[in-house]
Order: structure tokens, then sequence, then C-alpha cells
């Protein structure tokens, strides 16, 4: 009984942050047709300035309350630089040619970033555990439970309805709607697509960070955490189907909670699930498990 | 068009170069050299795919797969001889491409790299974390094979350097007959227009399966050498970052010749090289900004500078195809 709620838990903590690091990265390839690899980075610059404002506040000896809107506000900081830096100055470029060249280029962008980490943060791991111990833990039917995992729960079920009802209750939405469907005749009809783009792919930037940021008290932040994140959000977007938001929120709570059952089962598999997982979709449903299928371009 | 002599010359002064090169150079750089050109193979195998414009973003499944190959064969068949293990990796690899590539051949685009991502963190997974059979993190060490029976010994650099030079130039020879027959035409029409091919009556899955075995062969021996070379390999071999960047290098090259994977390979494994040397924290950096640049400014990589240097040296050649 223990077992099967540690697996739950477990599980819906790892889905919880696996949404919140491929719901931006799916999105931006819902709106702009680009799957972006640099999205991980974007994801440790957010752990990165996460920990780094969270450490000054508590060294400057404020109520540690406060790491947690300092938490967010690094990671829309984090979004709101990176994101129209990126789409306007790199992928803008790059919209006319064929996805595997805009992959080519965030790849790119994935090295240069990379670097840049290790020269403004140094090699040496970085380690702000307060926030996460300050909370305190919770007992859930027999299991005691860090409370931050909770709240990451909670931040991901918010963002996943934040962004639902900006697509589909918002002008705005309707706006991106429209610009997936057909681009050029949103252009004639006076959309401003190259806006919605910035904004989008923005969006999509403050959710990667926000991910990061959230995670930079659970873990130790060091170099390569955007290489490990980015290929687990590949494949929970590709399980939810690319573009699919909705669907990334059903993948990610899949391959969490089989995450979490390995772990508890057969540790030597923990991470072949995942990736098995990800061919069988790949093989069997390729447009993800709620894509709808979409007419091959030649 | 190019004359008879013109496609000999090269050939031959690339051989003479090469050959001679272990002569001229430390034993540290013909060393580098030699992985350089091992990986050459690989990236040669990106580089057919990508003729038909599918990129493989799993390509170090063939590296890891020829690699480990090796490994066990030396473990469970005690198979201590180069020529040998270099079969059996071209059997195993093979066998690989001819099952995966029956799934592969159905897709395109974005599709095909999340595909070959998938194949290749699954090879990773299992070496990660099967650690009684793969070692896991620790890797694998492998005793340098003999030679035809001979022992290289203290010569090691040297004599892995001559035999991957051997199957490179085989390679090389093998890939460019094949690019020159219907199959290999038949990559560049699928890049261009896959409906108009079908409607000709030649099969675009089966050429696409036949290309992407030939890229896992090409992929498994250059694992295989690799293996020999360095005598110790990782499940890393199988992590996207290392397809990435045999990707990386495809581009870097260019695909307009057999060849261009080779300089590409080269160039890319002297700059890390100095790079990394000269500054441990922005080699990748640098890597970023040349892939960038070239992505934006060169679409088809270092060697079409060369056709752009031929194009101008001849007045006969339309320059205005491009």
């Amino acid at each position: 009984m223990d077992t099967l709620t540690i697996i739950l838990l477990d599980g819906i903590t790892f889905a919880s942050w696996l949404f919140l690091i491929s719901a931006g990265l799916t999105f931006a390839y819902g709106v702009l047709r680009i799957l972006n690899i640099a999205h991980g980075s974007i994801y440790a610059i957010g752990a990165y300035t996460g920990a780094t404002f969270a450490r000054a506040l508590l060294h400057s000896g404020a109520d540690p309350f406060l790491a947690y809107p300092v938490l967010l506000g690094a990671a829309l900081l984090v979004g709101l630089v990176l994101g129209p830096l990126l789409e306007r100055g790199f992928l803008r470029r790059v919209y006319d040619q064929e996805e595997v060249i805009t992959l080519l280029l965030t790849f790119s962008i994935f090295l240069i970033l990379e670097d840049a980490m290790k020269l403004i943060w140094g090699v040496s791991p970085i380690i702000v555990a307060e926030p996460y111990a300050l909370l305190g833990q919770l007992t859930v039917a027999g299991v005691t439970y860090p409370v931050y995992s909770f709240l990451l729960t909670g931040v991901a079920i918010a963002a996943g309805l934040g962004l639902w009802v900006v697509v589909d209750r918002t002008r705005f939405g309707k706006l991106i709607t429209a610009v997936i469907n057909d681009r050029e005749i949103s252009a004639a009809l006076g959309v401003n697509v190259p806006s919605i783009y910035t904004v989008a792919f923005t969006g999509a930037a403050i959710l990667a960070a926000l991910g990061g940021a959230l995670t930079a008290p659970m873990v130790s932040v060091v170099p390569g955490i955007s290489a490990d994140v980015i290929v687990l959000a590949f494949a929970v977007t590709v399980i939810g189907g690319l573009g699919n938001v909705a669907g990334g929120a059903i993948g990610a709570l899949l391959v969490g909670l089989l995450r979490s059952a390995a772990i508890q089962f057969l540790p030597a598999l923990e991470l072949f699930v995942v990736y098995a997982l990800m061919t069988v979709i790949l093989l069997f449903r390729p447009e993800g498990l709620f894509g709808g299928v979409e007419v091959r371009r030649i | 068009m190019r004359r008879a002599l013109g496609g000999a010359a090269p050939w031959l002064s690339a051989l003479l170069v090469s050959a001679s090169l272990p002569r001229l150079l430390p034993d540290w750089l013909g060393f580098l050299l030699t992985v350089a050109l091992a990986k050459a193979l690989v990236v040669l195998g990106v580089a057919v795919l990508l003729r038909s414009n599918l990129v493989s973003f799993g390509h170090g499944l063939y590296f890891a797969t020829g690699a480990y190959a090796v490994a066990f064969a030396a473990r469970w068949l005690h198979l201590r001889e180069a020529v040998l293990l270099i079969l059996v990796t071209l059997l195993v690899s093979g066998a690989l491409a001819a099952v995966l590539g029956l799934f592969l051949a159905r897709y395109r685009g974005i599709f095909f790299g999340m595909l070959t991502l998938a194949f290749s963190m699954i090879l990773y997974s299992l070496l990660l974390k099967l650690y009684s059979l793969t070692g896991g993190t620790d890797g694998m060490v492998i005793a340098p094979p003999t030679i035809l029976g001979l022992s290289p010994g203290a010569q090691a650099t040297r004599a892995y350097y001559y035999l991957t030079l051997v199957c490179l130039a085989l390679a090389l020879i093998g890939t460019r007959r094949w690019l020159g027959s219907p199959v290999g035409f038949l990559a560049n029409a699928i890049r261009d227009n896959e409906i108009r091919v079908e409607y000709m009556g030649a099969s675009v899955r089966r050429g696409i399966y036949r290309t992407y075995l030939l890229s896992g062969l090409l992929g498994g021996l250059g694992g295989c050498l690799v293996a020999f070379t360095v005598g110790h390999i990782a499940p890393e071999f199988s992590y996207w970052t290392q397809s990435g960047d045999f990707v990386f290098v495809t581009v870097l090259g260019g695909y307009a010749s057999v060849f261009a994977p080779v300089v590409g390979s080269v160039v890319f494994e002297l700059v890390r090289n100095y790079a990394y040397a000269l500054s441990p924290y922005t080699w990748q950096m640098s890597l970023g900004v040349i892939l960038l640049f070239i992505i934006l400014f060169l679409p088809r990589g270092l060697w079409s500078l060369l056709e752009t240097f031929r194009v101008v040296s001849s007045p006969w050649t339309s320059s205005s195809k491009r």
C-alpha cells in the first residue's frame, strides 16, 4: 500500500516537473513549428538565476519566505530577456527553412548558451535547499512527503490552466489559433504574425525558466542539466503529440508514473521505460497519443 | 562532367598525404587524426542520409553499437583479431539497421529525427543502467586487437592509423560508387520530390531503406575503429549530444562530396582539441558560433567554399544552378 502511495506521489511530482519543462516546448512547436533544443538551456539558466537570487536573498537576512516570489521573478526575468532575444535575433531568420535547419540552429544556440553558463556561474554546483526545506513535510496516507512537491504540482496545474485560458478564452489565443492554422492568410487579414511569434516564444521561454527556477531548490545546479532535461522534454512532447499542450500533460503524467513505478520495481530500467514509451508512440501513433492526423506536405 | 583525371587526382594526392602523415606528425596528433578519420565514417553515414533530407539525430546508436560489439565480441567470443572484429561489427550494426530501417523508412522530417533519437536513447539507457553487463558509466576497456595476426605493441598508434585509413578509403570508394549508382541518385531525387520518384516507378521507401542500411554500416565501422584506437568506450557514445556532434560535423563539412565529411571531421577534432586546450569553458561556444554561421551563411558546408572557388576558376561551369 505504501509503495503504491509512493509511486503515485513520486509520479505526480515528476510529472509536474516534466509538464513544466515540456509545456513550453510543445507550445512553441505548435505555434512556430520549431523544435527548440535551446529550451533546455533556458531551463538551466532559469535554475542558475533562481538559485543565485535566492541565495543572495537568504544571505541578506530577509524573510526566507520571500524566496518563492524571488524564484518566480527570476524565471520571469530570464524568459522575458532570453525569449525575445532568441526569437528576434536568430529564429526569425530561418522560419521559411525546413524543420531540420531550425533544429540545428537551436542546437547551435544550445552549444553557445551551455558555455555562457559556465562562464557566468562556473562549474561548481550551486545548492540552495532552503526553499525546499522551509515548507516542511506532510503525511499523506502514511507516507511523509515534502510540501514543496505539492507546490510544484500546484504551479504545474496553474501553468497548464493559464495556458489553456490564454489560448482558448482570450482574443490573443484566437489570434494564435489563426496563425497556427494559416500563417499567410492571418497576415493578409492584418494579424501581426511576427509579434505573435515573439510573444508565444517568450511565453514558452518563461515556462522553461520557471521549471528551472522551481527545480533549483530540489537539486544541485550543475553544468549539463540542460542536455538531460531537453531530451526528456522531447520524449514527453512526442508522447503527447508535437504541439499539443493537453497531450503534453497526459504524456507527462504517463512518463512520470511509469518512471516512478520502474524506480520501485526495476530501477535498472528507470530511463529505458521513458524512451521505450517514446519509441512505441512514434512507431504506432507518430502524431502523438492525442494529436490529430496531419496531412503530409511534400 | 568532371574528367577522369580530375576525379582520380584528389584521391591519389589525399592517399599519399595521409599515408605519409604518421612519419611527419607527433604521436598524439596521429592519435587525434585516427579518431577523426574513424568518426568521419559515422559522419559519412549521417551525410548519405542528409542527401535525402533525412536528419538522423541518433547516429550515436551505431557508433555505440560498433564500439560495444567489439567489447562483447572480445569478452564472449574471445576474438582478438581486428579484421574479425570489424566483420562482427558490420554484421551486428547491419542487422540492427536492417530491422530499424523497416520502421524508419516510413518517416520523414522531424519524425525521422525523433525516432532515431528515441532509438539511440534506448541504447544509452540500457548501456548506462545494466551495470553488471556494460559497466555503466565506467564503460568498458578494450585490449588492443592484433591486425592480421600481428600484435601492434609499441607501434599501436601508427598501426591503428593505417587500419583506419584503409577502412576509410574502402568506405569512401564504396560510398562514392554507391552514390553514382541508380540507388544513390535516387537519394537526391527523393530530396527534391518524392511523388515524382514514385511516378517514375522507383520505390522511395526502398531507396531510404538501403540508404539507412549503408549509413548504419558506416556508423558501426566508425565506432569499432574508435574502440580499437582509444581502448575505452562509454555509454555517452549513444547519448544525444554525441549524435548532435555528428550532425554538426556533417553540416560543417557539407555533403557535396564524399571527402567533405572527412574534411569536416578532421577540422572538428583539431578545432575542438585546440579550443579545449586554450579555453576549456568556451570551446563549445566557438563550435556553436561556427555552426550558427554555417547555417545562416554557408548552408552547404565548408566544402562549398571549395566549390565556389572552382566555379569561379572555370568560366564554362554555370554558376546559376545554385
